[in-house]
């Protein structure tokens, strides 16, 4: 009777079950949403951070490592304090950080972890270790802080710190998230991929409650962390923290080079901070303080500071003068007709002339490079021997970047046609007689601490150099790229730097270095240079390398208003040169002098005051 | 087979076969969900029996008995005795609030030891059985409104005693006696308001008065247009047709101030969600949400068994008893509803074309009680897993966890398979 009714009905159910088929379409096959919330539901991922990788000096001493810290977490969900007060004892916190802290980890979630309280030292971790059975909900995690060995070398060390927001932003790719630790400065920064290893990266099923429920697909999509490799620098930490000691109460820079690697031996700058100032907690405390401070304590000036580099230019001169043919070891200049000035003494050859630093010398010296002995226009011919003479003395490194491993190293200004043409706004719109200043290393010339100990390099080579550098191997096969162990030749013959030489040696035995900067043993030769400050006392600068023969170590020194380079730069260059070679300095009293020598301005003591006055040559751009 | 009319107790083997697939496809599901990757539990090991999967196998283990139970029972049985297990029924359930105990926030369980029974779960099968002993009475008939009247209070009484003891979902599992009723002779206009109620009740949620208002008189006039000339220009068709507009667009408005003020706040809530799925996520919307999102991150093929993350992990709530959908659509993905839909489908066809086998009235009409209740748990209870139905204690027939749901469906169904075997014995009257 009602038969077909049968069929009615079970349309009606069949319409549902499309109903239903489609919608799950929808939802399983077309819209991917589901997918990911899921995935945000489920899947934790676990980012490992490996160990940053070791900094060790030439000989195997540790002098960066990591110290374990601990991190303290809340799951607010399972979190009951019984007793803040007991709590806030036990961990030095005070009751309103608790209140909020817990408030802020219970708005992030209740039930995920929350960070609580930062960077707990091994021995607040013990502390509290009792008494965690108390506070369910709370529980540790490691983390590393960079240690440090000595409080020496920071600036070249540079530091470690959270990852800047606008760094963040610049980063190729997508490595770093938000709270990260990368390298600020120094070879913590030049080396970061390498230090750094490679994040371990764990996909962890958890529940509704956040409980861990074992490894997602069984782990396969899991990335073991890969530790960061070792550095082994070429530094001789005992070296480098005697150059420290001398170096204290004064503003300036120290680099020594074995010459015939390139190794950086010790890279002193000065006034420097503790590396363990800017670890962790301590960053907070000091960073702004370190970074305020007019005395720049934060820059590393052997690569980055700005110098005329005075007469030790006159070496270049030398040596380029008689490459290109204008003069030789018999040349003599007298003072007549100089405008640049110098002391009493007669015509001196080229021996004599770097012996007592002889201005006019190098001004006749050079005019002849400029001039070339021919006639016509001034303007021309200006510019023709300067580019002549300026391709060449690029070849020492100067005005470009040595490629040291060090972020922050500055060109340097090597004044060329181009530079002048620019000044003076214009082709033939200057001449010899507008430049004769960078013959003595003064004017436009601006060089780094670091160039300076390169060209004592380069002398002691007699001709070339291998870019210097820090590191000498990286990880456990101790590699290093090619480019620190290719000699780079600055196309100045060899034979040529004997006479040079054989200034220095006199400029040290009886020119312009003082008894104090005399070692009795070691034959160390050097070349002083006074480096004109127009806002305060000349600055003190030193080049030498030593023993001559096979030379051992190259070094520049760089004390800011020092005055004349004799007096401050060649004692301390000589008494790390004599530490270096024998191990122990003889000169006891020369030490203690030069350790406790003062040549901070006064001004830094009238308490920044003319902060921008005197860290003119340090900072200048 | 079942054609053979002359061989006493021949059980109709095609749905036993759908009845074990279901039962354990389900206990797999079951066993999924509870399934931990980190430590899994052994079949001997007594903690096993203290999970959902296990359990779950006691409560199959004790099905077999009932089943046992109800085969061997006279099938005359349960046409002489209906009124009794009916009244019986109706104590229980009038019991219920003073002796029950309170699970999950409904006050509709009793307690024996460890077991605990639903009532409300079995009132269904003892008002199919009078429901369709009534109808079995040659006189009576649907199309009269006295007997319409009778029969809707057999279904009222269990109802309203239901619904007072705040289990609503569990009452709504009445309304499906409407298909038993629409097969036996029921004018097509109830079902027919029925659908259209709910679709005025929906579209007054979802969209604005007006709207309803204006889609009213276009069809209205598009009714006009196409009625033959002579009632066009009988002024009584506009006089019913602005009356009938006007009565429907009563009870549209009705509809919002019915939500407001007669639904309690947690029905309210769940059709608030129901309308709106980005409604409170974390809160009231929590379940669909996460509903939704197992059976969506399922994909096409699923994650494979024991592969769900969103059903293991406890994510979906109450997911091995009512949401149990869930670990089928994550796991098993759009390849596996699929077929369980199709499956279900085939289940509810081949009940119904057994139904109509039947020579008695009694059968027949228990048989499209049986398959209207299944079907309204087939409908409501997937429906709200994928965000069409409000949510309700509604579980999912066989496949979900629990020992009141799982019995009362075997009862319900072997009572028919005991029936249809014993159909050549009944007299067709």
């Amino acid at each position: 009777m009602f038969n077909q009714r049968r069929n009615l009905i079970f349309l009606f159910f069949a319409i549902v079950g499309l109903l239903f088929i489609g919608k799950l379409f929808f939802i399983q096959v077309v819209d991917d949403t589901y997918e990911k919330a899921a995935d945000n539901n489920a899947i934790r991922k676990i980012i490992q951070i490996p160990f940053r990788g070791e900094v060790y000096d030439r000989y195997g001493k540790l002098i960066v490592y990591n110290t374990p810290v601990y991190d303290l977490y809340i799951i607010p969900r399972k979190a009951v304090v019984k007793d803040t007060n007991h709590f806030c004892q036990v961990f030095g916190i005070t009751k309103d950080y608790f209140v909020k802290t817990s408030q802020q980890a219970k708005t992030y979630s209740r039930v995920k972890p929350s960070l609580f309280l930062k960077h707990l030292s091994k021995e607040q971790f013990a502390s509290v270790q009792d008494a965690m059975v108390d506070f369910p909900g709370f529980f540790f995690e490691t983390n590393a802080f960079r240690t440090y060995q000595s409080r020496s070398f920071s600036n070249a060390l540079g530091y470690v710190a959270e990852i800047s927001p606008t760094t963040l932003l610049e980063q190729k790719g997508d490595y770093y998230r938000q709270g990260d630790y990368v390298g600020i400065s120094g070879i913590e920064s030049f080396y970061e991929e390498t230090l750094r290893g490679q994040r371990g990266i764990k996909y962890r099923m958890v529940n509704s409650n956040g409980v861990e429920k074992g490894d997602y697909k069984n782990g396969s999509l899991n990335v073991n962390p890969v530790s960061g490799n070792n550095l082994y620098t070429s530094i001789d930490l005992a070296i480098q923290e005697y150059a420290d000691s001398l170096m204290k109460h004064k503003v300036g820079s120290l680099v020594a080079i074995e010459p015939s690697t390139g190794e950086i031996l010790a890279m002193v700058s000065a006034p420097s901070y503790d590396a363990s100032q800017l670890t962790g907690n301590n960053f907070s405390t000091y960073y702004q303080q370190l970074a305020l401070d007019p005395m720049k304590p934060l820059l590393n000036r052997p690569p980055s500071a700005y110098y005329r580099p005075g007469s030790t230019f006159k070496l270049v001169q030398a040596l380029v003068g008689q490459q290109l043919g204008f003069i030789g070891p018999g040349t003599v200049y007298s003072h007549a007709g100089s405008p640049v000035k110098c002391h009493g003494h007669g015509p001196v050859n080229l021996r004599g002339a770097i012996r007592v630093s002889c201005n006019p010398y190098f001004y006749h010296a050079f005019r002849k490079m400029i001039y070339d002995n021919t006639t016509g226009d001034t303007y021309e011919r200006s510019a023709q021997g300067l580019q002549r003479w300026s391709d060449l003395v690029a070849n020492f490194g100067f005005g470009r970047k040595l490629g040291v491993d060090l972020g922050n190293e500055k060109k340097g200004i090597l004044p060329n046609v181009e530079y002048y043409n620019s000044v003076y706004k214009g082709n033939k719109a200057w001449k010899f007689s507008n430049i004769y200043s960078i013959s003595i290393g003064e004017g436009e010339i601006v060089v780094s601490p670091l160039k300076m100990a390169n060209l004592a390099a380069i002398i002691a080579n007699r001709g070339w150099y291998i870019p210097p550098h820090v590191v000498k191997g990286i990880g456990l096969k101790k590699v290093i790229d090619p480019f620190y162990k290719t000699p780079v030749k600055v196309g100045v013959e060899a034979k040529y730097f004997d006479v040079v030489i054989d200034g220095m040696q006199d400029a040290v035995n009886n020119g312009t270095v003082g008894p104090d900067g005399k070692i009795p043993d070691i034959k160390m030769v050097g070349k002083t240079g006074t480096s004109q400050n127009q806002k305060g006392k000349d600055h003190s600068i030193f080049i030498a390398f030593a023993p001559r023969d096979n030379p051992k170590i190259a070094i520049a020194v760089f004390v800011e208003n020092a005055g004349f380079g004799g007096t401050a730069a060649a004692p301390i260059a000589s008494l790390v040169v004599e530490k270096y070679l024998k191990r122990k300095v003889d000169r006891k009293s020369v030490e203690s002098k030069f350790m406790q020598m003062n040549y901070l301005p006064n001004v830094y003591s009238a308490g920044g005051v003319s902060r921008k006055k005197v860290t003119t040559d340090s900072t200048k751009k | 087979m079942t054609d053979s009319n002359h061989i006493q107790g021949r059980i109709d083997w095609i749905t036993v076969g759908f009845y074990v697939l279901f039962v354990g496809l389900g206990w797999l599901n079951i066993y999924s969900a509870v399934y931990s990757p980190d430590a899994p539990l052994s079949f001997s090991d007594p903690a096993f029996y203290d999970s959902n999967a296990g359990k779950q196998l006691v409560w199959i283990g004790t099905s077999l008995v009932l089943i046992i139970c109800v085969l061997v029972l006279d099938f005359r049985f349960f046409e002489s005795f209906a009124l009794f297990i009916y009244l019986g029924l109706l104590l229980l359930l009038i019991a219920v609030p003073f002796l029950g105990v309170t699970i999950n926030g409904s006050h509709s369980w009793f307690k024996f030891g460890s077991a605990t029974i639903q009532p409300a779960e079995f009132a269904k099968t003892a008002t199919a059985l009078l429901l369709a002993k009534y109808l079995n009475d040659p006189l009576v008939n649907l199309s009269k409104f006295p007997f319409q009247w009778k029969a809707a209070l057999i279904i009222a009484i269990p109802m309203v005693l239901i619904v007072a003891s705040n289990e609503t979902g569990s009452a709504l599992v009445f309304a499906s006696f409407l298909i038993l009723l629409y097969r036996e002779g029921l004018p097509g206009i109830y079902p027919a308001l029925f659908i259209g109620g709910i679709a005025m009740f929906v579209s007054a949620l979802l969209v604005k008065a007006w709207i309803i208002l204006v889609v009213l008189i276009l069809s209205a006039g598009i009714l006009v247009l196409f009625m033959p000339i002579y009632s066009q220009r009988d002024p009584k068709t506009y006089l019913r047709l602005s009356g009938g507009v006007a009565a429907i667009m009563t009870l549209a408005l009705l509809v919002e101030w019915l939500v407001n003020n007669v639904l309690k706040e947690h029905q309210r809530n769940r059709i608030r969600v129901l309308i709106d799925p980005g409604f409170d996520p974390r809160g009231l919307g929590y379940q669909v949400t996460q509903s939704k999102i197992a059976i969506g991150s399922g994909g096409f093929w699923g994650k494979g068994f024991l592969g769900g993350t969103q059903t293991k992990f406890d994510f979906v709530p109450e997911q091995s008893t009512d949401m149990v959908f869930c670990t089928i659509g994550e796991e098993h993905g759009f390849v596996g509803v699929m077929f369980m839909i199709l499956l279900f489908l085939g289940f509810l066809w081949r009940l119904m074309y057994l139904a109509d086998l039947q020579r008695s009235r009694f059968a027949r009409a228990y048989g499209f009680g049986l398959v209207g209740i299944l079907f309204f748990h087939f409908l409501v209870n997937i429906g709200m897993t994928i965000g069409l139905m409000p949510i309700m204690g509604i579980p999912l027939p066989f496949f979900s966890y629990g020992g009141s749901s799982l019995w009362s469906f075997t009862i319900l169904l072997f009572i028919f398979l005991k029936l249809d075997s014993h159909r050549s014995d009944m007299l067709s009257r």
